[in-house]
């Protein structure tokens, strides 16, 4: 560490501020031949993918195929072994903290809360990167929005620790959101959902993607990857397997080989999006 | 069995969606919790000034409420009267530097527990339970054992810093694991530390003389007899260093209760956060520590009290817990000299008869919620 470094460590980086505006189609992070291991492990091996503001990218694949360690090294929580992860054009590491929150919101696996705070005090929490900057006059509006979007307005009066899993999700969304950043980094953020939450979810991240900004979401439902993303990247054993839109890329053969259980897919009646089923033993 | 044709059919009403209101009207604000930290703010102003009026007043030699104003007064040279010499010489040398102390000490322990439990992200975490105390106390009775004399009247305050920080340190170390604390390696790792701690303030004891001896068990009992403006300057950068740097910190620790991760997400410099947190806790548990021994449970107490009334938002927390402590230090070393007066409770042993239930209470009540130790 230079003196540099620990002068700005100390004193604490004001750092480069909110983000310059972005287009559609505009690469906002991208993993390059990223390399990662856990022990001894390769977690990811070569893997490279870009995000790209207006789209919805899902991230599939079975369980232990670096799914969430790949969203991790996209969010910067990661350091990465080989190859590079950019975020608005930087390495990861050249961003603060503060920086880093300005352009992406990450909702984790699990949500934890140490202290009963309220469902409103929690939404409102993803507002704290934009204290201060000029959109800070705003957060009344986006907190109320972003309750609204995913369905958890009804309990903004009651602590966080007093609602079921599924709500918890909701509400971990909802603060997601709030953050409003041109980059979504949601793990697994169906898992705990019904099915009508489910579809509300990912409607909401389209409804994101459309309005310019880049959302990549981990999901295990392939027809829901199917149904709502513009692009899936299937991962497998830390690689990247598949990539690219879902009717091209869900595929029974890549799919079966992936899963290591037959798969077939077919295309719905009515709409032609792909439906995966896993291939069952009659009964 | 097959279900009737009648639930079969009914249709289920629990998907229909609640109402919401449009996005872009305010949501309902939390107003309750905001109307009653600003009530309990004033209201803990009031009772500390009438507490500390009647700590100055009452005792052996009664001195009217009048007259420490009167007294007070004149000696801020806003008018006012000066009182006798003996009623003077009481009011300035002997009760003023105890309500003094009691308050820094109180709003210091209050203040460090608060924290305390924010940075850990345990309701159980504070200076006492989990072996800070007992860390600095082992730099206190090391310094008046050996009779150390490096810093002046600073000495003892000093080396209850710097052990109390490598406690502190110590017990971060050992407790955490992937970002959490769990309760139970916390209260293990506290009865660790106090066990070691009480280990070497033994061994400092086995070495110190008769008067040395004296003076380390009154201090270890938690008392602030013989308080004196000397011993309130030795306390008072650290304690008023603490409790300004601490509301600083308030936002960046109400974020840190989402988990260490969500918190970087949020713009939070986690690591640094920590270390400055840290040390301000050391500052603080120090300043309490070097003058009136280990006064257990009003770092846990206080800042419970609050959060139960008031939520967990630390914006209102930090600060309030150094006014509620202060308040009830105050309170306690009021009551410490005179409920048998002529003689006088040791004000720790006080704290502890009182704390402890309530500590029991907080036990069971979170092992209930958890359902279990992890």
């Amino acid at each position: 560490m230079t003196i540099d470094q620990v002068i700005t460590r100390l004193l604490g980086n004001r750092g480069a501020g909110p983000p310059a505006p972005h287009r559609t189609g505009d690469v906002l992070a991208e993993a390059r031949q990223v390399t990662l291991r856990l022990g001894d492990r390769p977690v990811l091996d070569g893997v490279s993918l870009t995000v790209r503001a207006g789209e919805v990218l899902a991230l599939v694949g079975p369980n232990g195929a670096g799914k969430s360690t790949l969203l991790a090294a996209l969010a910067a929580d990661t350091p990465v072994q080989g190859g590079t992860v950019l975020i608005d054009g930087e390495p990861a590491d050249f961003w603060s903290a503060r920086d880093l929150s300005l352009r992406r919101a990450v909702l984790p696996q699990a949500a934890a809360l140490s202290f009963p705070f309220l469902v409103e005090e929690v939404v409102r929490m993803g507002r704290a990167p934009w204290a201060g900057t000029a959109a800070e006059h705003e957060d009344d509006e986006v907190v109320a929005a972003a309750m609204a979007a995913t369905e958890v307005t009804a309990f903004a009066p009651r602590p966080f620790s007093a609602l079921s899993g599924g709500e918890k999700a909701r509400v971990a969304l909802s603060r997601v959101l709030a953050q409003r950043t041109a980059v979504l980094l949601l793990d697994e953020p169906t898992a705990a959902l019904d099915l009508r939450h489910q579809e509300l979810v990912l409607a909401v991240c389209r409804e994101r993607a459309r309005g310019g900004d880049a959302v990549v979401v981990v999901v295990h439902d392939l027809g829901l990857a199917a149904a709502h993303a513009d692009r899936v990247a299937v991962l497998a054993d830390g690689r990247i397997a598949g990539e690219g839109p879902p009717a091209a890329t869900l595929t029974p053969e890549l799919l079966s080989e992936v899963y290591q259980h037959p798969v077939e897919v077919l295309g719905h009646p009515d709409t032609g999006v792909p439906i995966v089923l896993p291939r069952r033993p009659a009964r | 069995m097959s279900p009737s044709p009648t639930t079969a059919a009914a249709p289920r009403t629990r998907t229909a969606p609640t109402p919401q209101p449009a996005p872009g009207t305010p949501p309902v604000r939390h107003r309750t919790r905001a109307a009653r930290a600003c009530a309990l703010t004033v209201g803990m102003l009031a009772a500390l000034v009438v507490t500390a009026l009647a700590a100055a007043s009452i005792g052996a030699y009664q001195i009217p409420f009048g007259d420490v104003l009167a007294s007070v007064a004149h000696r801020a040279g806003l008018g006012g009267h000066p009182l006798d010499r003996v009623a003077e010489s009481v009011l300035w040398n002997v009760r003023l530097p105890r309500v003094v102390l009691a308050l820094l000490v109180g709003a210091s322990l209050g203040c460090a527990g608060a924290l305390m439990q924010g940075v850990f992200g345990n309701p159980l975490a504070e200076p006492g339970v989990i072996g800070v105390s007992a860390g600095a106390a082992v730099g206190a009775v090391a310094a008046i054992a050996f009779g150390l004399s490096l810093f002046g009247t600073w000495t003892v305050t000093v080396c209850a810093f710097v052990s109390g920080l490598a406690t502190v340190l110590l017990v971060y170390a050992l407790s955490r694991s992937g970002g959490r604390t769990e309760v139970i390696t916390l209260i293990l790792t506290g009865v660790a530390v106090n066990a070691f701690a009480g280990a070497l303030i033994g061994l400092s004891i086995f070495f110190a003389d008769n008067a040395q001896l004296t003076e380390i068990t009154f201090w270890q009992l938690g008392s602030l007899a013989q308080a004196t403006w000397t011993k309130v300057l030795a306390v008072l950068p650290c304690a008023v260093l603490g409790l300004i740097a601490a509301p600083w910190y308030a936002r960046r620790l109400d974020l840190l209760a989402l988990g260490e991760k969500p918190a970087r997400h949020l713009g939070v410099d986690v690591e640094r956060l920590r270390i400055a947190l840290v040390l301000v806790v050391a500052l603080l548990t120090a300043a309490a520590v070097a003058v009136a021994g280990i006064i257990t449970f009003v770092g846990l107490l206080v800042p419970h009290l609050l959060r139960m009334v008031a939520g967990p938002g630390h914006r209102f927390l930090v600060p309030g817990s150094a006014l509620l402590g202060a308040l009830v230090l105050l309170a306690a070393d009021l009551a410490a000299r005179t409920l048998a007066a002529p003689a006088e409770l040791p004000l720790g042993v006080l704290t502890a008869l009182i704390g402890s239930p309530f500590f029991f209470w907080l036990l069971r009540r979170t092992r209930r919620r958890q359902g279990g130790w992890a």
